[in-house]
């Protein structure tokens, strides 16, 4: 099994986490008229890069969500951090 | 290029087999053609095939990074079918099953196509419900499909699980009789070599890099060997789809998963069927070598690294041990992984990939073995057009801003 480190529970067994979303992506402004081409690029389009990520994850056993930047090639897990103290 | 035959095998096996010839050239790639199709998968090899054999069009290239079927068409678990549920599905993914049972005979190459059904099962009263919907909805879309009761489903699956303690006891299932398994890389090959017979250069070890623009219109692309200019280009990449698309400043609805499949040591005939058991999320039949062919969900982790890992494993045999527990003892011989493009629906993508001149057949997730000679059919008619066919139209990019999606993967019982 590989081992992520949650930022607040610690190293863990990789099936107590679930893949969320890639990271970086802002919701419109939903109090404004968005047209449908905005809406479904914010819903569906995907980076999907090969290589170097950052996504969103969830540790499931605590329920919070984090960063964490790894190898979509290789799995090499670089860092994980918690959302709020994610510099910008 | 020889023209297989019964009697050309009897000839060669008297000569000690020297008269065979090459089944494709390997060609420099030329400057210009008229058509490039990137990725020498089933989906690629196929576009080609049919630009040369429906539209007359033979100055085309493929482009292959590696080798063909090096990608998923060379790693999937074989499974042909058209058991979807929604019209739009069924239409599209029965057309390829009716081209993959003319397809041996076309190529003059045996793709192996054994239609020997498929049985998705169904483990309680609410299930049977489902699948009785599911039979209707089949029908109701000129698909063939028979609700099977318990003794019918063992009578054709005798190995099957009856424990009083079974975890999931079978209540039913809904059979596809015209569903069955092919040979992949026959399908890879037999393509290639049709296309290559009618002039289609077929490059491997060429990766494409990059997209030559002109005026806002993609005019070629940047290769490892070199920039090939081309009047139109498709792409058919599939867990690489969103890198082409990276290449075209374009984003997909698209992530790629690795999904895994095992194959076993050869066993005597055990299942002369196709056998998927939802509530384990698990499918086997058996190969005509003797090995179980398994497969499962997908890895829920974004991946492009070409192997599996061990929690899926664990899901996926541990629901072939509870679908038939006398397979327990059973070793693997092999297991691997392909990196596949799944979109939020399900379901393919087929059209203009939003750069001029440039096509995608895309997004085939776990399910595009099936639909190699339907999605190069449908993906030569828009190079060739620059229109779709009403087959392919649902399918376009346009979906999602318009937001009416094809939502099988709930649908129609899926494994993924
Ligand atoms: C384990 C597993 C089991 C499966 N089981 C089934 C099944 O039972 N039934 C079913 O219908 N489907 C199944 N599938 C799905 C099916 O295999 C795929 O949908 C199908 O093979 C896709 O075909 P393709 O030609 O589009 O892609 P591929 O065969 O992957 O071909 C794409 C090609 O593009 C090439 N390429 C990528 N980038 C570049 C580049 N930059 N330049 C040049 N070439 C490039 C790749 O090297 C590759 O050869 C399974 C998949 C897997 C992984
Ligand atoms: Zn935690």
């Amino acid at each position: 099994m590989q081992i992520f480190t949650c930022p607040f529970c610690g190293p863990r067994d990789e099936r107590e986490f679930h893949f969320a979303a890639e990271a970086g992506k802002t919701r419109p402004d939903t109090t404004r008229q968005i047209d449908p081409e905005t809406w479904a690029t914010y819903l569906h389009a995907q980076r999907n890069d090969k290589g170097r990520t950052r996504e969103v994850w969830m540790h499931l056993p605590c329920s919070e969500l984090f960063l964490m930047e790894r190898d979509s090639v290789t799995m090499e897990v670089f860092s994980t951090h918690p959302l709020r103290k994610e510099p910008q | 290029m020889t023209r297989y035959s019964a009697f050309t095998l009897f000839r060669e096996g008297l000569r000690g087999h020297k008269g065979w010839s090459k089944a494709w050239r390997s060609p420099e790639p030329k400057p210009e053609y008229d058509a490039i199709v990137i990725g020498g998968g089933g989906h690629g090899l196929a576009t080609a095939y049919y630009l040369a054999k429906n539209h007359k069009i033979t100055n085309v290239a493929v482009l292959e990074k590696g080798w063909l079927g090096g990608g998923n068409t060379g790693r999937n678990t074989t499974v042909i079918r058209s058991n979807y549920f929604y019209p739009e599905s069924a239409a599209l993914y029965d057309f390829g099953v009716k081209l993959y049972e003319g397809l041996s005979r076309d190529l003059n190459y045996n793709i192996m196509f054994s239609q020997r059904g498929m049985i998705v099962t169904a483990h309680s009263e609410h299930d049977m419900e489902m699948a009785a919907r599911q039979t209707n909805a089949m029908r109701l879309n000129g698909v063939d499909a028979e609700l099977l009761d318990r003794d019918q489903v063992l009578k054709r699956i005798p190995l099957a699980n009856t424990r009083p303690d079974c975890r999931h006891p079978i209540h039913g299932g809904v059979l596809q009789p015209r569903a069955g398994t092919g040979r992949h890389d026959a399908v890879a090959w037999g393509l290639a070599r049709a296309a290559d017979s009618r002039g289609v250069d077929i490059i491997q070890n060429c990766e494409v890099q990059g997209f030559i623009t002109e005026a806002g219109r993609c005019v070629g692309v940047e290769t490892s060997l070199g920039p090939i200019r081309a009047g139109v280009i498709g792409a058919a990449t599939a867990g690489h789809s969103s890198v082409i698309a990276q290449m075209a400043g374009l984003q997909l609805p698209i992530t790629s998963y690795a999904l895994q499949a095992f194959v076993s040591e050869p066993l005597k005939p055990v299942m002369d069927t196709v056998w998927l058991a939802p509530p384990f999320a698990t499918y086997f039949s058996q190969s005509d070598k003797g090995g179980l062919v398994i497969g499962g969900g997908l890895d829920r982790v974004p991946s492009y690294g070409q192997r599996g890992n061990l929690p899926m494993q664990e899901t996926v045999l541990a629901g072939l041990a509870e679908m038939v527990p006398a397979l327990a003892k059973v070793k693997l011989l092999r297991h691997w992984a392909g990196i596949v493009d799944v979109t939020p629906d399900s379901s393919p993508i087929i059209g203009p990939s939003g750069l001029d001149g440039l096509y995608l057949n895309c997004g085939w997730g776990t399910g595009g073995f099936k639909s190699i000679p339907v999605g190069g059919w449908l993906l030569a008619h828009l190079m060739a057009t620059g229109r779709h066919d009403p087959l392919s139209q649902p399918f376009d990019l346009t979906r999602f801003p318009t937001g009416r999606l094809i939502d099988e993967g709930a649908a129609s019982g899926i494994a993924h």
